[in-house]
């Protein structure tokens, strides 16, 4: 098999691409948030990761055609399962990429795994995904709610925030996210002293973060995302919550939602990423040439999506077809992938693509050098601490 | 302080139908190359897209008999719509009920909400009315974010599309389409006749004229919360078909957002004609469709269309097609 | 002091004053349409997405500008307002002789075209503003920490909260207005120039969304959805409070603040429905509103 493959390869250079006038057809949806409150996380930034890593791949000289198409799901599983079934049915997809917003994965998944296709989940956080509703055809790349709690939860109760008080948003992942953390705080020696659920989305968390600093906490654990996460931050150092003592832990916390606080606002707050732009000089040349052609730094989701298609594009090259959902993920679960941007990265069984991930404090406006320069890296955490083991009745590689 | 207008936003508007016992030609003659029309479709655009057409056609036609015919704008028939999109796919999920099953249990759930709200609401008028509907259909919303069946913000996912009457599996595409053509086209030609019924005729006098109704002896009351049921079992009729095609039960079918642009697709398409809504339904869904790709220009450009047919066009696209040809439809 | 249900009175105190606070937006937005609605008979739904455009023209001033707080405190509703006055000479004028159902639907078009436009040029994470220097910082009060922001935010929205309601009681202008509500065609024949009241007051009521989304520019983040939900609330409250009723209005808009404060300690979860409870409950018993005259 792997002989045939480099004899392909290797006739197809010769050839130089005319034995593969035909190729292999390639068409990947970017299906992410393009107006709504994770639109800058994801959105356009995730389509252009996209582009650049079917550039980088150098496709068109290994003989696929690659063509990327994009649409708004605009956080609703509605709106979401009805594009990824069309674009399975009705527009020869053969991969949907990013899918941030777990409710909206979670559907795609299913509907992923109906249709024999491929889904490259960066943008989403829910366990759910490689657990209770594991598929042969998923694979989560960039992060999820586990590994947030084992990064934040676990550093903050070791440095010292034995009593946690949590600030859940109403909604499945910010529960997940809340389970997840106060496992890791209850494993690691501390407690929790009190939860309360926000109406998601929520503008005001005064009256909420006023019961946190009564209930005598160490750490206020935000579970929640994007405007909400930058909304509480605010007002938490508006009332004096921060100065005081009490520490805050966004466990969910983007670069562009550091970038929408400003450094003055959230200097000090500790949180967990896959991907820093600033992490060595792979990550700085990609993100610039990112950040040329999109105006702003890569969040770690953007920076998923490339590297996710770049495996998917090699399994691909290896397969010879993209037809096969199934195939192509098996084979990505084979290979062993080094990656530009995420270093060492290993797909399980059961989807989970395991890597490091980094814990950073956002600088003080002092340290801070420039618009983007924000974070400043505490500690790395190998990939198999920090995501969950796995489960037996989802390891797809042993079927 | 005239607050307290009654006069309904379509008077003068939407043509009065003449009471008649048979269907004219001309409606026939529609409903059968509509018919023709329909069930060739699948076979040219994406099946699913079409089915989603046609719920949200029914949905608005079911809006269309309370608001168009009875004279009563609500804020609230997300309600029906989510509320028994909710109950059809937790009935298919959970319950293992074959589709049409589920989708009875969807519209009853529906009728019994509507019963209830109706109740209420009808004491009501106008702008209160509009209120009252909004602040129930903001419970049910708050019900389906929390209630544990219901799934919060996931909703129900992967509602199994089961066999019909056990017998044919619906898997297919082509084969769910065609019940969902029946379920729809039956639930709007039932409409039909509701709206040319003595019973349609007594609404059309209410809206008109409610003191002089009421001096006929018609008791207003009941013949408005009759005309709230119909109309909110039907939204959920629509709702539950769309459970099953989609799969799926979400918090955007009970969103506030969704009662705004049932109103939004009756008023396109023109409220108090009979194919106005369906015709409005098809023309947003396709909209929404074809103008994904550019994000939140869809919102603008729906708020244009709103402001538009609003200024210029209160009559809806069917509705000035039927002033030029002098005829209701 | 009491303890209530086990929630210490320092907690309960502090929810009721942020209740307050809230209650102060509340009122602001409620005074706008029920000045709007008390005269033109519009609900006027493109409220929240003023609301949203005072706070982004505070930002814009701030930073294409280099304009500051405290001036975009007056120009922000300024500009607004005259927004609002062009939207009413060009649409909502041409609707008043038909039911008030067709200015729900224009503005409610209005809205999305608004929040649709800034949502695509400025995106959705929201944009930071800072709180103006003169007002950082905050005072112990011994039950919890005030920011001095929020103290300004009560005192503001009480200023102009019953600065408005004196124009409108007690003054020859509102006189008018008060009148030309009753009757405008008699009042038109006295004389008074109607069609100029109808703009002015579509012009100051948007002018009171837009000062609203100034002060809560540096509390929120400016978002082009922070006016989409809060629409509906607001609405729910001028309907509480009794249609075109301005002390109505007002009164409630403070006091749901406060009922909403007192869910979140609770029964955080239903904080979000209690409003719409309330309405339901109000609306059955005295659909009037609790300040409204009985039609």
């Amino acid at each position: 098999m792997i002989r045939k493959l480099a004899l392909g390869t290797a006739l197809g250079a010769l050839a130089a691409g005319a034995a593969f006038a035909a190729g292999i057809d390639v068409k990947l949806g970017v299906l992410n948030d393009r107006s709504g409150v994770y639109a800058d996380l994801s959105g356009e930034g995730s389509v252009v990761a996209a582009r650049m890593a079917v550039e980088d791949f150098k496709a068109k000289d290994k003989g696929l055609n690659v063509e990327i198409i994009s649409a708004d799901h605009q956080n609703k599983p509605d709106i979401g399962s009805g594009i990824a079934r069309k674009w399975y049915d009705a527009e020869g997809v053969n991969a949907i990429l990013d899918v941030p917003t777990s409710s909206v994965a979670l559907a795609v998944a299913d509907i992923t795994a109906d249709a024999n296709g491929v889904l490259l989940d960066s943008g989403a956080g829910s366990t759910a995904l490689t657990r209770e509703q594991c598929r042969p055809t998923t694979i989560h790349w960039t992060y999820d709610t586990a590994a947030l709690a084992n990064g934040t939860g676990k550093a903050l109760t070791e440095a010292g925030g034995k009593k946690w008080f949590f600030l859940t948003a109403d909604y499945a992942f910010g529960h997940s996210l809340e389970e997840n953390t106060a496992k890791v705080v209850e494993a690691n020696g501390g407690e929790v002293v009190g939860t309360v659920d926000v109406p998601f989305p929520a503008q005001d968390f005064s009256s909420f973060l006023l019961q946190a600093q009564g209930s005598g906490a160490d750490v206020i654990g935000l579970a929640n995302a994007g405007g909400d996460t930058v909304n509480a931050i605010k007002q938490a150092s508006e009332f004096g919550i921060t100065q005081a003592g009490q520490k805050l832990a966004a466990l969910l916390f983007f670069i562009t939602d550091v970038h929408a606080l400003g450094v003055q606002t959230a200097q000090g707050l500790s949180l967990t990423s896959a991907f820093y732009w600033d992490q060595n000089d792979q990550t700085r040349e990609w993100s610039k040439r990112f950040m040329d052609k999109h105006g702003a730094e890569p969040t770690m989701v953007q920076a998923g999506v490339y590297s996710a298609t770049m495996a998917y594009l090699a399994a691909v090259e290896a397969l010879g077809s993209a037809d096969d959902g199934k195939a192509v993920v098996a084979k990505m679960k084979e290979m062993d992938i080094d990656d530009p941007l995420f270093g060492k990265v290993k797909v399980r069984g059961d989807g989970r693509a395991v890597h490091d991930m980094y814990l950073y404090e956002v600088k003080t406006p002092g340290d801070s050098t420039g618009e983007w320069d924000l974070y400043k890296q505490i500690s790395s955490i190998s990939g198999d601490d920090a995501f969950l083991p796995m489960l037996d009745e989802c390891d797809f590689t042993k079927k | 302080m005239s607050s307290e207008k009654t006069d309904p936003p379509a008077a003068g508007a939407a043509p009065i139908l003449p009471p008649s016992t048979g269907m004219p030609t001309l409606h026939k003659a529609i409903f059968l190359v509509l018919l023709l029309f329909l069930a060739g479709l699948p076979f040219m655009v994406y099946p699913v897209f079409a089915m989603k057409v046609m719920c949200f056609a029914l949905f608005a036609a079911a809006f269309n008999l309370l608001l168009g015919f009875g004279g009563l704008l609500s804020f609230g028939h997300a309600a029906y719509f989510g509320g028994a999109s909710y109950i059809a796919a937790h009935a298919a999920k959970e319950w293992g009920f074959t589709p049409e099953l589920s989708v009875l249990c969807g519209t009853a759930a529906a009728a019994v909400l509507g019963l209830i709200i109706g109740a209420l609401s009808i004491r009501r008028q106008g702008i209160y009315f509009a209120m009252v509907t909004l602040a129930f259909a903001q419970m049910v919303y708050f019900f389906a974010l929390q209630a544990p069946f219901t799934g919060g913000e996931d909703g129900i996912q992967s509602v199994p599309r089961g066999d019909l009457f056990g017998l044919i599996p619906l898997e297919n595409n082509i084969a769910l389409y065609f019940f969902v053509l029946a379920v729809t086209f039956g639930g709007i030609l039932f409409l039909y006749r509701i709206v040319h019924s003595p019973f349609g005729q007594v609404l059309k006098a209410i809206r008109e004229n409610e003191p002089r109704a009421i001096s006929l002896g018609y008791n207003v009351n009941r013949y408005k919360l009759l005309v709230f049921v119909l109309s909110a079992t039907f939204a959920g009729l629509a709702g539950a078909t769309k459970s099953q095609v989609f799969q799926l039960a979400s918090l955007t079918d009970a969103h506030w957002m969704m009662s705004g642009e049932v109103v939004l697709m009756t008023l396109l398409g023109g409220m108090g004609t009979i194919f106005g809504p369906p015709v409005g339904a098809a023309l947003i869904v396709t909209m929404q469709n074809y103008l994904a790709t550019f994000g939140a220009w869809v919102t603008v450009i729906q708020g244009v269309i709103f402001v538009i047919g609003v200024l210029l066009f209160r009559e809806g696209i069917v509705g000035v097609i039927s002033r030029w040809l002098k005829r209701p439809l | 002091m009491f303890e209530l249900l086990g929630i210490p009175p320092q907690v309960l105190m502090g929810q009721l004053l942020l209740g307050l606070i809230n209650g102060s937006f509340y009122a602001v937005l409620s005074l706008g349409l029920a000045v709007i609605f008390g005269l033109l008979n519009v609900i006027n739904f493109a409220h929240g997405a003023l609301y949203m455009a005072g706070a982004f023209v505070a930002w814009m001033l701030l930073n294409y500008l280099g304009v500051g707080y405290w001036p975009a405190l007056i120009l922000a509703p300024l500009a607004v307002g005259i927004f609002g006055i062009v939207l009413e000479r060009t649409m909502l004028s041409r609707l008043y002789h038909l039911d008030h159902l067709y200015g729900l639907l224009l503005t409610f078009g209005l809205a999305l075209i608004i929040q649709g436009l800034f949502r695509n040029y400025y995106g959705i994470s929201g944009l930071p503003y800072r709180i103006p220097s003169a007002l950082a910082g905050g005072h112990n009060l011994g039950f919890m920490f005030l920011p001095n922001y929020r103290a300004w935010v009560i005192v503001a929205s009480i200023i102009v909260c019953f600065g408005t309601w004196f124009m409108i009681e007690k003054t020859r202008l509102g006189a008018y207005l008060r009148a030309a509500t009753e009757n405008s065609a008699l009042v038109n024949a006295f004389g008074v120039n109607v069609p100029l009241l109808l703009v002015l007051t579509y012009g100051f009521g948007t002018a009171l969304a837009g000062f609203a989304g100034v002060l809560a520019a540096p509390i929120y983040s400016v978002n082009p959805n922070m006016g989409a939900d809060l629409i509906i609330i607001v609405f729910a409250v001028v309907v509480i409070g009794g249609m075109g009723s301005i002390m109505g209005a007002i009164v409630t808009g403070y006091m749901l603040g406060i009922i909403e404060g007192l869910t979140r300690v609770f029964y955080p979860e239903g904080s979000s429905v209690v409003i719409f409870v309330i309405m339901a409950i109000v609306l059955l018993i005295k659909p009037e509103g609790l300040f409204g005259r009985a039609a």
